[in-house]
């Protein structure tokens, strides 16, 4: 955006904070897939990879591990025409039957509930779940939609003109943390 | 990013590289899409599209409405036929009167070369050039492009054959500009009376027989004849054109054991391509008909987000 840039204002989890968070919701998690019939759904890009890492504590638990789909869901935006920046559609693929299943819905951050109102939209179009619940790593409150999540990592409070930002290291990051930025005009 | 953007599709001349690429990543999610049971998403909700076929085609008309509603956008079909300009009226009146009906994308396939060029200059929406006279045909190369990379893996020096009437060819053009841009080394071939003069200048290495044209070659792409111009100055006979410049089993062996053959459609059986041919193992024929929806939806998705963002 012009005349504004971003700057790191403080830092919400670092690697050993962002690690329980993820450890919590795993043991919140193990109950709501216990059932044999669930599966989890990673939002693209940042919920498709905490979706890969709540999967792989589970299995270190030697609990089996529920099914992977990742979904994308910039086809379902209601802001699609509204000044977004080039649309990048990301892969989607839901490789199993959703009919009648307990699908957990997982992203990093959850803020004014419209990313989540379009993985609605997304996700029925492949089937009809039993039901769908919400987790995700960062609640950072500002909702605009009545969306609310069944497992959260951390909550906080956060303003508009910051960002909040999960950095993982197999996006490429250094070291995972979860970091708020700041938009500041110039 | 941002040079990735566009206003209008009215050919592949000049389109950059960046350009072509993001237009064939999207119909990779795009074809995705069509193969699911509910084939269609809601992004181009209140867009209007309309299609305005001044010379006839079915198939190309059926690939961008089902392109179009898959998508989510209206549509408006509007053919020569069933239009006024049978009646005397102007490409421009036409136009100016499918204007106040606010569309957003008009997609024009006109039997004028440039005829999408001066619908774009005249009207506020974006254009796309569904194969104009004997100039281009840009979403035709653009599926023939998305067939090979999913084929091959990459356009980048592939060797790919165009055989037929290059001369009169729209589809021959776009694929001459879009894949030498994406790196492809192409070859053309065909009876010398349908080798345009231009050739020398598009990078393409030109031959007069077939048999050099597929030694080697990664894509055989062969082209429509269309039959109103046999018998004339261009061409003596169907018989003597399948038999020197028609495909069969025999010279498809001289391209490598694992080209694919193509053909834009709709074919000539018999005549530039054998039965044997184009039902084989290695054409992609349907194929590039399936890819030809998911790369206009491409399109049309692109072309409308630029188009309400405003800039």
């Amino acid at each position: 955006m012009p005349g504004t840039r971003r700057v790191e204002k403080r830092i919400l989890m670092d690697a050993a904070a962002l690690d329980a968070a993820l450890d919590r919701m795993t043991e919140a998690l193990v109950p709501l897939v216990a059932g044999g019939r669930s599966c989890l759904v990673g939002i693209q890009t940042g919920g498709a990879h905490v979706a890969r890492r709540l999967l792989a504590r589970m299995a270190a638990r030697g609990l089996p591990a529920p099914p992977l789909g990742v979904l994308d869901i910039t086809l379902y935006r209601d802001d699609t025409f509204l000044g977004l920046a080039q649309p990048v559609v990301r892969h989607t693929d839901v490789p199993f039957e959703l009919n009648g299943m307990d699908v957990i819905l997982v992203d990093d951050v959850l803020y004014t509930g419209r990313t989540i109102r379009a993985a609605l939209d997304a996700l029925v179009d492949f089937g009809r779940p039993r039901l769908v619940r919400l987790a995700v790593l960062v609640d950072r409150g500002l909702r605009e939609y009545p969306i609310q999540a069944d497992v959260v990592g951390t909550r906080c409070e956060t303003t508009a003109v910051e960002n909040v930002q999960v950095e993982m290291t197999e996006m490429g990051n250094a070291t995972d943390r979860v970091v708020i930025y700041e938009r500041e005009s110039r | 990013m941002s040079s990735a953007r566009m206003n209008h599709l009215l050919g592949l001349e000049g389109v950059s590289r960046e350009q072509i690429q993001t237009i064939l990543d999207l119909g990779r999610e795009f074809k995705a899409v069509g193969q699911r049971r509910i084939k269609k998403v809601p992004t181009l909700r209140g867009i209007t599209v309309v299609l305005m076929f001044i010379e006839p085609s079915t198939r190309t008309r059926i690939s961008f409405e089902v392109a179009a509603k898959r998508l989510s956008a209206e549509t408006l079909a509007f053919t020569a036929s069933s239009s006024s300009l049978s009646k005397g009226e102007t490409l421009l009146d036409t136009a100016q009167n499918l204007m106040a009906m606010r569309p957003d994308v008009i997609v024009l396939r006109h039997a004028y070369s440039g005829a999408p060029h001066f619908l774009a200059k005249n009207v506020h929406a974006a254009v796309v050039n569904a194969g104009d006279g004997q100039h281009e045909h840009p979403t035709q190369s653009l599926l023939d492009m998305f067939t090979m990379q999913e084929k091959k893996g990459s356009l980048d020096g592939l060797e790919v054959a165009i055989v037929g009437d290059i001369r009169h060819s729209r589809v021959a053009l776009s694929n001459m500009f879009g894949l030498t841009t994406m790196g492809a080394k192409v070859r053309v071939a065909g009876p010398r009376t349908m080798l345009p003069p231009y050739l020398d200048r598009l990078g393409v290495r030109v031959f007069d027989r077939i048999e050099p044209a597929i030694e080697g070659a990664d894509v055989v792409m062969m082209l429509r004849i269309q039959k109103e111009r046999m018998g004339k100055d261009l061409f003596p006979s169907d018989r003597e054109y399948a038999r020197v410049f028609g495909l069969d089993e025999t010279k498809l062996r001289l391209a490598k054991p694992d080209a694919v053959v193509m053909h834009p459609g709709p074919m000539n059986r018999g005549v530039e391509i054998t039965p044997e041919v184009a039902d084989g193992s290695r054409s992609v024929i349907l194929e590039q008909v399936e890819n030809g929806v998911a790369v206009r939806m491409a399109v049309l998705y692109l072309l409308s987000a630029h188009l309400v963002e405003g800039a």
